[in-house]
């Protein structure tokens, strides 16, 4: 392996990773939950040689190809056909998407 | 591998041939190895009959049904196309049939292409060996206890073993180069923006490029010319006509200069193989004894590639694959609210690989780790795309491996991700930075599997990196 | 539209009102922000959809020019600084976002610094305008229809990634009328420059209130909650009233208000705690990849100030300055009758009266009428040859049919009355209510209006009040 530098102590911790679990809205098994701290852990030591680096006074590069204002003109274009779309999901009623109830507000 | 996609086009076009016995003749092909393979998804094989007699019948209207006139292509299945079920190797995605074509099925479609099966991936393009695919690992052709790479480990399979002619597959980190060096086949990255990515179903959206495969330059090259050019659908297209490269392809290197990444090609790193360092290092000599200027160059930030990558990709695939709720398409798991629905969905539809990634970049991006990882990340990205600048002030093209090691055993690596992921070494500074790169069969190895070399060009320079390309597939004949 | 005369509710003695507003306008587009469906309300649910706006596999936005151009011309409206921006992911899970992110600036916003000039001179700063994607609608099914027994919901996507601009202000606002006239204000601008329709009942400006406060006097900043649903400039000063006695409430038993969402209940006229954000705080923002930086040239920027049509403020002051008073100069900018009233008085029409009977007697315009024929109508009005009743009559005639004045009042028969003539009926009076009139000689003023009555009523109103008013001063004094 490349650039390894010294192994901070445990970059990701067993709550964290339930914590980013909850964010992403996926479900981890306790034995789930170990095995992913472990090997998120060892991926984040190695991207501690970027951690460690000083970049200070160096941009972002956000875009491969520097380019900016690029829109499109304010003209319709049809939409799709509802039936089409509403065929792909896995609930529809009166023309709409079904899902389950939500809870509290966002 | 059988016949070219060039000539099949040419004698199609002049009548010649028919497009209908071309995919009839690949078609078989596909039913005698595909069981063992597994390169495709979905074989679309009614589909691309009925597309060859449409050919055909334009051919015999006296009219031009384009560039690649009945050539079949195998297209990665993470790439829409309307009505036929796109599943970038998911469970997630159930079996959901897109309401439209991704813009480069629409190029292949006009330039006379038959799409001829969905091919295997891993998850969501997220893998080296094409073993992360809910459908089950593609092998590799030449050896099927190998694996062929990844992600685009089907459709390098597919060209491999005769299956098309031409497959495309999307390189976010090497998916492209890796499978093709493991395959022995063509596999190029293009410049980002050079390639449309509306329909390409995203993994890593600022390095996601979809590209070509092809059993040499010269039809990896009039495939690359059929699916570049600006496409108002992507706000990252290039605004300006791809260049054109099949026309340069017999131009040869003589006073090119070369320069070998140091860092990339087993002086600088560990994990180079010998026999793969000793390729790369015959591939250079070859171009110098063709009248190249070859030398050898530091690039120095690319050792920082493979951490950046590893940040920067599953940040951007945290927030892409959030969308598969269980609410709109694809898999839904009940629940007793709309919440729990999504977990449960979530959490049945995505596998191990891509649900690692998804929390790496959730971590990565979320409060207090931002400046730490991902922004961090991105600048060193701006640090390797300045030290290939410095590089090609005085070097026309660069040279490296494709990988570090030839096609590898299924089940090898699956253990620890971090062997895996050091698959891409060599292919992610190119997506870091955003320019093509193309991975050239070079050989054998040790045990007789094939070598990849890697030609990398600065943005847009897909002309003088076919160019080259072309020159060194010519050393080996 | 007319703004309340509200008396304000005053808060217990000793604390004051902190609120800043955040504003989302949808923006008056022909199109969505990332891609060509249709921006329209009422459409049946999901017929304006495509990849992109469903947050379909493989879609990629492509930003809408004419809703930058919008963005950048509400900013310069507002005064703030135009500039280069860059747009954003906002990462959370919601069934109305297709994408379970949305699109949005976050730290590099096109418009920032800016300010509002409220009518009564109060001035509220604008921290940033900048421009988002819209979500879709559900709609809460079964239960009892409220989402927290609803049994499913149904999700239409047609205002999905609609063009939004956020307008926060900082929490300069004071007082609950300061906030209404907040509010009414940027709806006079955004219908001024024609970048939003700014409907409130149908959802196309929506108004969320940071309400908090602190002991009068001090410039502390507490704990504030984030109001929502709040559906018309009324609800508006409801929801700040009510919360904001709820946190005093809560500091005078010894404890504080947390920091959360809130949701306006009209109905009940309470605010009730929303989900708490403990999670979904972590947005995640990241730089959108699949969209490109918007550079604003100094150019740009001056082409949209040369275009800008005169502002809600400077009409104002236009009219103020002609001799409007400042209530009035409010209403008719509200209506958009400001241009009218200032040409009506140019013409040479009393500022006063023109003011008066386009407030009162021209609610919805001015019709068929002309500046020059209101203004020679106001001219006899005040010269006494129509009485005000009169001028009305006429006025309601001119606005809907037009015509000249003069013409239509003496089509009425409508003449000054004969001075002598009415100093008959006065007299004719004075006899009849004799005690009525020993009470007016003796100073009893009220009993005048009781006279000019009688011969309004005389003269079917004919009479010009004032010059009765005169007569009967005359008979005092003599
Ligand atoms: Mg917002
Ligand atoms: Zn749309």
């Amino acid at each position: 392996m490349i650039g390894i530098l010294p192994a901070m102590s445990s970059p990701i911790s067993r709550d964290d990773v339930a914590h980013v679990a909850r964010l992403a809205r996926l479900e981890l098994s306790s034995d789930e939950l170990d095995r992913f701290t472990d090997q998120l852990g060892a991926i984040l030591e190695h991207a501690a040689d970027v951690e460690a680096l000083d970049v200070t006074d160096i941009e972002p590069m956000h875009h491969p190809v520097p380019m900016s204002n690029v829109m499109r003109p304010d003209v319709v274009v049809p939409s799709l056909d509802r039936d089409e779309v509403l065929a792909q999901a896995p609930a529809a009623e009166a023309g709409q998407f079904r899902v389950p109830p939500v809870l509290g507000e966002a | 591998m059988a016949e070219r996609a060039i000539g099949l086009a040419t004698a199609v076009r002049a009548g010649d041939r028919s497009a209908r016995s071309v995919v009839e003749s690949h078609l078989a092909v596909i039913a005698e190895r595909e069981p063992d393979v597994h390169a495709f998804n979905l074989v679309l094989a009614d589909r691309s009959l009925a597309r060859a007699d449409e050919i055909d019948a334009i051919v015999a209207a006296g009219g031009d049904p384009g560039p690649l006139a009945g050539v079949p292509i195998a297209v990665k299945d993470n790439t829409c196309m309307r009505g036929v079920p796109t599943t970038c190797s998911s469970k997630i995605l159930g079996q959901w049939r897109p309401p439209y074509d991704a813009t480069v099925v629409q190029r292949l479609h006009e330039a006379g292409a038959i799409a001829i099966g969905k091919t295997n991936l891993d998850e969501f393009a997220m893998g080296s060996s094409t073993e992360n695919s809910a459908f089950g690992p593609t092998r590799n052709p030449l050896d099927l206890d190998l694996v062929p790479g990844g992600s685009s480990g089907g459709s390098a399979a597919a060209v491999a073993a005769g299956f098309a002619p031409l497959a495309i597959g999307s390189d976010t980190g090497g998916s492209i180069r890796q499978p093709a060096a493991f395959c022995g086949v063509v596999g190029m990255k293009p410049t980002y923006g050079a390639v449309s990515r509306y329909g390409l179903i995203a993994f890593a959206s600022s390095l996601d490029q979809i590209g070509p495969f092809a059993a040499d330059v010269a039809d990896a090259a009039a495939l690359f010319e059929v699916l570049a050019g600006h496409d108002p659908l992507d706000s990252t297209s290039i605004a300006e006509p791809a260049a054109q490269v099949s026309g340069v392809l017999d131009r040869g290197v003589e006073g090119l200069r070369v320069g070998v990444i140091s860092e990339l090609s087993g002086a600088g790193i560990d994990g180079i193989a010998a026999d793969v360092q000793d390729r790369t290092r015959t591939a250079a000599d070859a171009l110098g004894a063709a009248g190249a200027l070859v030398d050898e160059v530091s690039v120095p930030s690319t050792v920082f590639g493979l951490s950046a990558y590893y940040l920067i990709a599953p940040a951007e695939a945290s927030s892409n694959l959030s969308r598969y709720d269980g609410g709109r398409y694809g898999l839904r798991v009940d629940g007793a609210n709309n919440e729990a629905m999504n977990v449960a969905s979530r959490s049945a539809g995505f596998g191990d690989e891509v649900k690692r990634r998804i929390m790496l970049g959730t971590y990565a991006l979320s409060a207090g780790y931002y400046d730490a990882y991902y922004g961090k990340a991105q600048k060193v990205r701006t640090l390797i795309r300045d030290d290939f600048a410095a590089a090609y002030e005085n070097h026309d093209v660069l040279l490296s491996p494709t990988a570090p090691t030839t096609a590898f055993p299924l089940g090898d690596r699956t253990a620890d991700p971090m062997t895996m992921y050091v698959n891409d070494v060599c292919t992610i500074p190119s997506n870091l930075a955003g320019h093509p790169a193309i991975s050239v069969p070079y050989g054998v190895g040790a045990s007789g599997l094939p070598i990849g070399v890697q030609v990398l060009a600065p943005t847009r320079g897909e002309a003088v990196m076919f160019q080259v390309a072309a020159a060194l597939e010519r050393t080996m004949a | 539209m007319t703004r309340e005369a509200v008396v304000e509710p005053v808060l217990p003695e000793g604390w004051e009102l902190v609120v800043g507003c955040e504003v989302h306008c949808e923006l008056a587009t022909a199109t969505k922000l990332f891609c060509g469906c249709r921006n329209g309300f009422g459409d049946e649910p999901n017929r304006n959809t495509c990849p992109v706006c469903l947050g379909l596999p493989g879609s990629l936005p492509v930003l809408n020019e004419a809703a930058v151009a919008f963005a950048m011309q509400l900013g310069r409206a507002l005064g703030s600084t135009v500039r280069g921006s860059v747009f954003a992911r906002k990462n959370y899970f919601y069934p109305d976002m297709p994408k379970d992110y949305q699109i949005t600036q976050y730290d590099q916003p096109t418009n920032v610094d800016g300010f509002l000039e409220l009518p009564t001179g109060a001035r509220v700063t604008i921290e940033r305008a900048h421009i988002e994607e819209d979500t879709g609608k559900s709609t809460h099914v079964g239960g009892s229809g409220r989402i927290h027994d609803a049994s499913y919901s149904l999700v239409d996507y047609n205002r999905a990634g609609v063009p939004l601009v956020e307008i926060v202000s900082a929490p300069d606002i004071h007082t609950i009328d300061d906030a209404k006239a907040y509010v009414a204000e940027l709806r006079a601008i955004l219908v001024t420059i024609g970048v939003s329709d700014a409907k409130m009942e149908e959802g196309s400006m929506r108004v969320d209130a940071n309400v908090s406060v602190r002991p009068a006097g001090s410039d502390e900043l507490r704990t504030r909650c984030e109001v929502k649903n709040i559906n018309s400039i009324r609800s508006l000063g409801r929801a700040i009233e009510y919360e904001a006695r709820r946190h005093i409430d809560l500091y005078n038993s010894g404890q504080a208000p947390r920091q959360e969402t809130r949701h306006w209940d009209e109905a009940n006229g309470r605010s009730t705690s929303g989900r708490s954000k403990e999670d979904s705080e972590d947005y995640r923002y990241f730089e959108e990849p699949d969209l490109l930086p918007l550079d604003a040239t100094a150019d740009e920027i001056a082409a949209i100030d040369d275009a800008m049509p005169p502002l809600p403020a400077g009409r104002r002051r236009l009219l103020t300055d002609a001799g409007v008073d400042a209530a009035s100069a409010v209403i008719l900018v509200d209506r958009g009758h400001d241009h009218f009233a200032a040409e009506t008085i140019r013409v040479g029409g009393e500022a006063a009266l023109v003011a008066r009977h386009l407030v009162h007697n021209l609610p919805d315009g001015p019709g068929e009428v002309d500046p020059a024929a209101l203004a020679a109508l106001v001219e006899m009005e005040s010269t006494g040859a129509l009485s005000s009743t009169q001028a009305k009559t006429v006025l309601a005639e001119l606005a809907a049919s037009g015509g000249e004045p003069s013409a239509v009042a003496a089509a009425h028969g409508f003449e000054a009355m004969d001075t002598g003539e009415l100093e008959g009926i006065l007299d004719d009076l004075i006899a009849a209510h004799p005690d009525e009139w020993t009470r007016f000689v003796e100073g009893d003023r009220k009993v005048q209006g009781f006279f000019v009555g009688q011969i309004m009523a005389a003269t079917k109103g004919q009479a010009d009040g004032k010059v009765v008013n005169q007569l009967m001063q005359a008979r005092l004094a003599g």
